[in-house]
């Protein structure tokens, strides 16, 4: 597709209300933002900012980092890879230095899916360009953090990630808005492309404000024996957020894990879903979801896995707590099987915290609120597989973390 | 140690316990029998101060400490402590993560305490890491209550059905724990350790010596006596039977 059309496309999808999710008003939000100049080292970043990128899992030193990449508003002010064998760089610079790119814009995701996809390829913001080498295993994670300092400030990113055949690409990226910003929009595409035997992990959190309305669309395109794995962990609040990331495993024996923790307070509104295709021959996908709503919060938490090739295996499982009247969770798991050598299976959950779970926790000297607390800190306790070990223990600690300041 | 007066007790409004009187000795351990729905359970949990389980009329003492309306963790800050029948799942908290707890360490990673610890009750690091209760077998419901009791060390046990559904081999090994728990393994004077335990069955007694037993029957302390005699005539003769023989003063073998 060449340029012009895609933009015909996208002119045509301009007004073109998404399928799901409260409809955003774009135009309330401005593309006319200040520049900002980019910094020689992330460290440079204004010390106010700082727990902002903390909060997302960011580490400013860039310490334990094979790259960093940091978009402020609608400006990349740093992007700099320290290990060989991987690429990175705003998507407008890659779209720059590579015509073959072209190959990889909007094709995992229509560019005229909705008025969001639209709105990124006709006012596109930079977002992140990481390419993993064939062959090359960083277990290093790349750090790539989408920051909103303005208010009223409209992000548009589109993020391209490939990992080359046999190659693992871990990536750590962080969504934060700073506490001063009352309102703004972000919008965010991911292609993610898994070349066969390749392996992306990628650990995303999203630290947002009440003001701030959020539409990623994210696709994944998994070649044979190609892994990728999500983790996605919500704890603060946001305006509205409506997301449906969908993995399609082409290859045979690809395989898709979604993991998504949300702690839903306030006045949130989030319609979150995982969707797997599996189109491969022995393909597996799982989507695990874990949400507590409290507050006035709203969560429509979705799962879809759609059986189309021989042997695949695919798995949902919905677990929702909630923690207040006020508070509502929707939990919607589909399967659609198209024959019959397959299995597919959902299982789904919405309740309290058990009377007697409190009782037993008392009875072994815990007060009714440490009681509380350790069943919900344990039903967002997702066993996260798949990451390095490193990662591993540095996600645990984000959610820790995270998980602190909201309770 | 534990003294219980006159005590009447509700479940949903139903009254299952009514004017029972119980008094244990520091040192000393008591057995409760009894048939299915007697109030024995209702019993433990009512000394352990479960809000369902509503206090009518009556006190329960403990170390000198009006605890009738003290709240569960109050109670086993003072010493309590409770291994349950059937204990909750509780998804995504650790066996190792009680443990922790249950020593008093919030936050705590499973270490090498904890570990020795588990060896004690056959207890892997696996089986440690597993989430609380969720799909344990009946045995090993019962040897994760047992370590949890080991990890809390309190003064005064309450075990309900220890016994049920343990295997041959891990049955001695619990009731030798259980021993050491409430301090049967000390010369008599030198037991600080107390404990009352319902047992339906009635195995656990060949390994675990004590000193009292009481025989309920419907929401009452219906016979009383050492041991032996009250274990002999509950199971040669029934719940029922013993009682009768017991005669109005409920006392067994006198």
């Amino acid at each position: 597709m060449s340029k012009k059309e895609r933009i015909e496309q996208a002119e045509h999808a301009k007004t073109k209300k998404a399928a799901l999710g409260e409809d955003v008003e774009i135009e309330k939000y401005t593309t006319g933002t200040k520049n900002y100049d980019a910094l020689n080292s992330l460290d440079e970043f204004p010390e106010e900012y700082k727990q902002n990128l903390l909060d997302a899992g960011i580490e400013p030193s860039g310490k334990e980092r094979s790259g960093s990449f940091l978009q402020r508003d609608r400006s990349v002010v740093f992007s700099k890879v320290k290990y060989k064998g991987l690429e990175l760089m705003s998507t407008t610079d890659a779209m720059a230095k590579y015509d073959w790119l072209e190959d990889y814009l909007w094709k995992a995701i229509p560019v005229d899916m909705d008025k969001y996809t639209a709105e990124v390829e006709l006012a596109q913001s930079h977002g992140y360009f990481i390419k993993s080498e064939a062959g090359s295993k960083v277990t290093m994670p790349v750090q790539a953090c989408l920051f909103i300092t303005s208010d009223k400030v409209r992000q548009n990113v589109h993020n391209i990630i490939i990992a080359e055949e046999n190659s693992e690409l871990h990536i750590i990226t962080g969504c934060s808005v700073y506490h001063a910003v009352n309102s703004a929009l972000h919008l965010g595409i991911s292609e993610f492309y898994v070349k066969k035997g390749a392996k992306i992990t990628f650990t995303m959190i999203h630290n947002w404000g009440g003001g701030i309305e959020v539409r990623p669309r994210s696709a994944m395109v998994i070649e044979d024996d190609g892994v990728f794995i999500s983790n996605f962990i919500l704890m603060t609040p946001v305006k509205t957020l409506q997301m449906y990331p969908t993995a399609y495993c082409v290859g045979r024996n690809a395989r898709a894990t979604f993991q998504s923790i949300v702690y839903a307070h306030g006045d949130t509104k989030i319609d979150l879903g995982s969707r797997a295709q599996l189109q491969g021959e022995g393909s597996r996908a799982e989507i695990i979801s874990r949400v507590i709503a409290t507050d006035n919060a709203k969560v429509v938490a979705r799962g879809d896995v759609i059986g189309e090739a021989a042997n695949v295996k695919g798995h949902i499982e919905c677990r929702g707590l909630m923690l207040s009247d006020n508070a509502e969770v929707d939990s919607i798991p589909e399967l659609k099987a198209t024959l019959k050598e397959l299995d597919l299976s959902h299982e789904a959950a919405v309740g309290k915290i058990a009377e007697e779970e409190i009782q037993y926790l008392m009875a072994r000297g815990l007060s009714e609120e440490e009681a509380t607390s350790v069943i919900i800190r344990g039903f967002l306790n997702v066993n996260i597989t798949g990451l390095p070990d490193a990662l591993a223990k540095e996600t645990k600690k984000m959610f820790d973390m995270s998980l602190e300041k909201v309770m | 140690m534990l003294e219980i007066k006159d005590l009447t007790v509700e479940v949903e409004g139903k009254e299952i316990i009514k004017d029972l009187n119980l008094n244990i000795e520091r040192g000393a351990v008591h057995v409760l029998f009894g048939p299915n729905g007697c109030g024995k359970t209702t019993l433990l949990m009512t000394i352990l101060g479960f809000p369902n389980y509503k206090v009518k009329k009556g006190s329960i003492t403990f170390k000198g400490v009006d605890i009738t309306d003290l709240p569960t963790n109050e109670r086993v800050k003072l010493g309590m402590g409770m291994s349950f029948q059937h204990p909750p799942e509780i998804r995504g908290v650790k066996l190792g993560d009680m443990v922790n707890i249950a020593r008093g360490r919030k936050e705590e990673k499973i270490d090498e305490n904890v570990i020795e610890l588990g060896k004690r009750v056959n207890i892997s690091l696996d089986f440690l890491n597993r989430d609380v209760n969720l799909g344990f077998s009946g045995g090993e419901v019962k040897r994760s209550e047992i370590l949890q009791m080991l990890a809390q060390s309190p003064e005064f046990v309450l075990l309900d059905e220890p016994d049920s559904g343990v295997d041959v081999e891990n049955i001695e090994l619990i009731g030798d724990i259980i021993n050491e728990l409430m301090d049967r393994n000390k010369m008599p004077s030198k037991r600080g350790r107390a404990g009352l335990i319902i047992t339906h069955l009635g195995f656990i007694l060949r390994y675990i010596n004590a000193d009292r037993a009481h025989v309920m029957l419907n929401g009452r302390i219906a016979c009383t006596g050492m041991l032996d005699e009250v274990t002999k005539h509950v199971m040669e003769e029934g719940f029922e039977r013993c009682v009768e023989l017991c005669g109005e003063k409920g006392v067994c073998g006198e």
